[in-house]
């Protein structure tokens, strides 16, 4: 249960001061608009701004009204505006249209726009088109690092997914190597780097762009972190797209975190009222479940009942002074226990019962066999009974991804009927569904024979000769040959087990999925870690068809402490899931580091799923 | 980006560049050492403030903000600024961007695309010929930043014809791919669509084009678009799939414009009975199909709305069929039309019980849709397997089924131990002592 750190684990550095330094750009650039003010804010935005800042702040700076950016129309009286949103075209849009309505009525006012985290060029042409720029300030507030928790930093940016891995499009790689170099400012640079992934190299050269421009800031800073791991979400879409059965990840699949907190329902709560709850490590009952095999958490929490009960059972045969002492002293944290148990027992409740109900069993047996390979035509028939019952858009696609992607490929057959049977039980206009996923590699169609890979190597060759465009545009996405299985037999990412794999007592990382798959993500961080290096992984790394983009950057540093070197950032490009954030606590657990993640956004099966569909 | 010595010193000697010097205005270096500073000395301001995590939450209704101020727990900025050590705390920020002047129109192509990476104005006017534009589109590409790409794109895009535009991108993937993603957010369909044309990527064309129809809501303009559709090149495969669309959308108009009516004429008592929750437009061909199940089930071939005729337009599979007429008439509680459903007829006139997707599966369908002991006992009976077949009788309390069962397979040992399921002074009790006692049986155990 719960295990403990090796003794000799290093601390984790103080991410609160990310917080405190967001909050503090964001009061300097209200101060730019002295006065009272109205602020807009975009939805997205609500979240994690409510991590950092009070309603108090912004009233001590002159908020006025807040508003959500909407479709809505404006019933504002201020004088002056102020916008806080995401760089995207229809805010620019939503503002243009403000602003010109006040422009007709003839109407003056002051407008602000503050991007976060950064402005894009397309932004400000729209401005430019509408006609309204220079009426508009413009603005950015930086904040791309949200400390979710004493080691996990989010950027809150679910789109990078779609932006990068299915559009091709790089906004975002800057602002990820903003955050480094903010990182590397605060915590000192990072001497050991290794990546994997194109993005990740992309981004790994860009921070060091910067760091080389501003360098003599962070020269002098001694190391806090000593190894950073740079990974692509698409070399590893299998782990995402699992169901996850350590207790946080089952939450996130059942209720959604969002940014960090939870909403439990009626259902949840008992009664008829939600609850917004905070989930991490400041939750103790939290968390000692939520790396937990959802199997183990159950026994855990009636344990901790128990003692609960024993704890307050003493007060019997208590005197006066002594109940004194104890309502003062002992009540309040028994209290806020009892809260925090009743809160996730009655979580766990709830998750059983919808379980139960999606016949989860069977879906997990399903999920093993085509992890390990075996029973493809059982499992192509559950997932075309899945269709066919309209059980869920949602989970009828992953499971064909799943499918697709460990099988290297739909069989031809297989791909038209499912699709058909797809497009007739959820809607027609999926065929777009579909057309994102091949193109992202997640749903395709098997290749007759291997003339496919032949040809792409040829043209690979000619890419910068014109004759050969037209031919390359067949392989203009991004997609690859997935591999899974010569992968998986090259890294054991299925252990072997004689008898029970014992989920209380995890031999392995498999534990956080029952013991049937090892994350592959996880096994790349593992591997190269022990060797400091790529060595002996080339042929994983062929198979992952990332040999161009799997790179290690040491830099010589004698000033990097030992503990330091067991301290290791991960940067999931993409995002990851709380089943590979359990799995390398476990590894650090096991060697004595401490790891903390970077992630674009948290994700999970469903996230990605839903950011493909139309 | 390492330059070389020689460019290094190219850069510097040459008297096109001016070197920017350190009283500019938007210096980049002292400005960073100005927020280096603040960082820094952030961390001894951040480590005494606690009270992070105790914030009162913010309220999103467009409400006036919270009267109540917390004294004194949060020392806000502006406290902060007040105080002349303190004043490096303030975050760096620079002034807003839009003052900034472009003063020198010179900067080098590396220095250009570094000063758009740092979000500077910075005019792009000054590369004319088509090798300068090209050589900052490389130079942005090499860079990496997706922004800045996009922003020399939509300078090529204005100073371009596009013709040349997209004759250099067919040979530059990664800012194509950037082009193409700007053309999607901004809306501008028509260029999207010319540059497909011109790369020839017909599928991607006839797919974008069919995206469209997303945007329209009127169903007779939708289904007029689609209708638009049906030429393109689609795959093979994809061209059926815009046909049935199309079809679809043209049969829902139809069902739709009688079933409103018939709904609010009051004189159909299905309608009346169960009125419609939702209109059918647009939904997908099963839940059509669950539709005319429900509300169409007896109708001839010939009628759009006939479950018959949907099944034959669409080549709707047998299972699907079954499965849905299934769910829909068990709604409905039409034990009869369930029974009707499975019962096909021999050319011996002998009627056999058949189901395409197995019993087991009926059972659950009708077991959702509480259907009473008979007749779930009946479908429980047509299950093969035996094991499943006991499963499925002692969940769903079919009483007659497992007993009959027990004997069959002559399990005594199971018999007694389902008595004691069963009610006290049952006719299921009365069953069971009945076989127990009976002399006839040779139990197995």
């Amino acid at each position: 249960m719960a295990f403990p750190h090796r003794p000799d684990a290093p601390e984790l550095p103080d991410f609160s001061m990310l917080k405190r330094l967001a909050r503090d750009q964001l009061i300097y650039l209200l101060e730019q608009l002295p006065g009272k003010k109205d602020l807009f804010i975009e939805a997205d935005l609500m979240s994690p701004l409510d991590r950092i800042a009070s309603v108090s702040i912004l009233k001590q700076h002159e908020v006025d009204k807040l508003y959500k950016v909407e479709s809505k129309p404006v019933l504002s009286s201020s004088e002056q505006l102020c916008f806080l949103v995401r760089p995207r075209i229809k805010n620019m849009r939503y503002i243009a249209n403000l602003v010109n309505t006040d422009k007709l009525a003839g109407r003056t006012r002051k407008y602000k726009v503050i991007f976060s985290p950064q402005k894009f060029y397309a932004c400000e042409m729209v401005l430019e088109e509408e006609g309204i720029y220079g009426d508009v300030s413009c603005d950015e507030w930086a904040f791309s690092l949200l400390p979710l928790d004493v080691d996990l930093l989010s950027m809150e940016l679910p789109e990078f997914f779609r932006d990068y891995f299915l559009e091709g499009d790089q906004r975002w790689i800057n602002t990820v190597a903003h955050a480094l170099h903010l990182l590397s400012t605060l915590y000192g640079s990072f001497p050991n780097c290794y990546g994997l992934g194109r993005c990740a190299k992309m981004s790994h050269e860009l921070w060091r762009t910067l760091e080389e421009e501003e360098d003599g800031e962070t020269k002098g800073r001694k190391a806090e972190i000593g190894h950073i791991f740079f990974l692509d979400r698409d070399m590893d879409f299998v782990t995402a797209l699992c169901s996850q059965v350590v207790y946080e990840g089952l939450v996130d699949d059942t209720f959604r975190i969002k940014c960090g907190s939870v909403d439990f329902g009626p259902e949840v709560m008992s009664s008829d009222r939600s609850l917004k709850v905070l989930l991490n490590a400041e939750d103790k009952v939290f968390n000692e479940i939520r790396n937990e095999h959802f199997s183990n958490v159950f026994g855990f929490l009636s344990q901790k009942a128990r003692n609960l009960q024993a704890q307050y059972d003493r007060r019997r045969g208590m005197d006066i002074k002594q109940m004194k002492n104890f309502v003062s002293q002992e009540l309040k944290g028994l209290k806020q226990e009892h809260r925090l148990l009743s809160l996730h027992i009655g979580a766990c409740e709830s998750i059983m019962k919808k379980k139960t109900k999606q016949d989860f069993q069977e879906l997990i047996k399903t999920e093993h066999a085509l992890l390990e390979g075996f029973n493809i035509r059982e499992s192509t028939s559950y997932i075309e009974e899945h269709i066919d019952r309209q059980v869920s858009p949602i989970e009828s696609l992953r499971l064909m991804c799943l499918l697709s992607i460990t099988e290297n490929g739909l069989i031809p057959k297989d791909y038209r009927s499912l699709k058909t049977q797809y497009l007739q039980s959820y809607g027609p206009e999926h065929l777009l569904t579909f057309s994102n996923l091949r193109r992202a590699g997640l749903l395709t169609e098997q290749a007759p024979g291997d003339a496919l890979t032949a040809m792409e190597s040829k043209v690979s060759k000619l890419v910068t000769d014109k004759a050969a465009g037209k031919i390359t545009d067949a392989f203009s996405s991004l997609a690859k040959r997935s591999n899974f299985r010569a992968i998986s037999k090259k890294l054991n990412l299925i252990p072997r087990v004689d008898g029970e794999y014992d989920l209380k007592v995890p031999r392995d990382m498999a534990y956080v999925f029952s013991g049937a798959y090892v994350p592959l993500s996880c096994r790349i961080i593992e591997q190269v870690l022990e060797r400091r290096s790529w060595q002996g992984l080339d042929e994983v790394v062929r198979l992952l068809t990332c040999s161009e983009f799997a790179f290690t950057d040491i830099t010589k540093e004698d000033k990097a402490s030992s503990e330091s070197l067991r301290l290791i950032l991960v940067v999931f490009l993409g995002g990851c899931t709380f089943s590979e954030l359990s799995a390398l606590r476990f590894l650090g657990r096991e060697k004595g580091y401490r790891f903390i993640f970077l992630t674009t956004a948290m994700t999970n099966s469903a996230r990605l799923m839903e950011a493909m569909s139309e | 980006m390492s330059r070389t010595k020689g460019d290094e010193e190219e850069y510097w000697n040459s008297s096109k560049f001016k070197a920017f010097t350190f009283d500019d205005e938007d210096d980049e270096l002292s400005q960073l050492k100005e927020s280096k500073r603040a960082v820094n000395s952030l961390r001894d301001f951040v480590d005494d403030d606690e009270d992070d995590d105790d914030l009162d939450r913010v309220t999103w209704s467009g409400e006036p903000v919270g009267s109540k101020t917390r004294l004194g727990s949060i020392q806000s900025l502006s406290d902060a600024l007040s105080d002349t050590s303190a004043k490096s705390y303030a975050p760096e920020l620079g002034r807003p961007k839009g003052e900034h002047r472009d003063y020198s129109n010179d900067w080098s192509l590396h220095d250009t695309v570094r000063r758009l990476r740092k979000g500077k104005v910075c005019s792009l006017e000054r590369f004319r010929s088509l090798q300068d534009k090209l050589q900052l589109l490389e130079e942005a590409v090499n860079m990496h930043d997706g922004n800045v790409i996009t922003a020399v794109l939509i300078f090529l895009k204005r100073t371009l014809s596009k013709e040349i535009l997209f004759r250099e991108l067919e040979v530059r993937q990664v800012a194509l791919r950037h082009l193409i993603h700007f053309l999607k957010e901004i809306g501008d369909q028509k260029l999207l669509l010319d540059l497909f044309r011109f790369l020839d990527r017909t599928e991607e064309l006839a797919l974008s084009h069919y995206r469209e129809h997303l945007n329209i809501q009127d169903p007779e303009k939708r289904k007029e678009f689609l209708k638009t559709c049906i030429g393109l090149p689609f795959s093979a495969e994809d061209s059926a799939h815009i046909q049935d669309h199309y079809t679809l959308l043209e049969r829902q108009i139809i069902i739709e414009a009688i079933d409103r009516q018939l709904e609010s004429a009051g004189q159909t008592e299905i309608f009346r009975k169960h009125p419609r929750k939702a209109s059918i437009l647009n939904m997908p061909l099963v839940t059509t199909l669950f539709y005319s199940c429900f509300y169409h089930y007896t109708e001839a071939e010939g009628t759009f709305s006939s479950p018959v005729n949907l099944k034959k337009t669409f080549k709707i599979p047998d299972k699907q069929y079954v499965l849905t007429a299934l769910a829909a008439r068990a709604k409905l509680r039409s034990w009869h039309d369930v029974d009707a459903l499975f019962t096909t007829k021999n050319w011996l006139g002998y009627t056999k019980k058949r189901a395409p997707i197995g019993f087991h599966r009926v059972v659950e369908i009708l077991h959702k849709n509480s259907a009473p002991v008979q007749v779930l006992q009946e479908y429980v009976n047509l299950v093969e397997d035996v094991d499943t077949k006991l499963n499925l009788a002692t969940k769903f309390k079919c009483h007659d089924v497992v007993i009959d069962t027990c004997r069959d397979l002559k399990d005594r040992q199971q018999l007694v131990a389902y008595r004691s399921k069963v009610d006290k002074g049952s006719a299921e009790e009365e069953k069971i002592d009945v076989i127990l006692s009976s002399s006839q049986i040779r139990w197995k155990n």
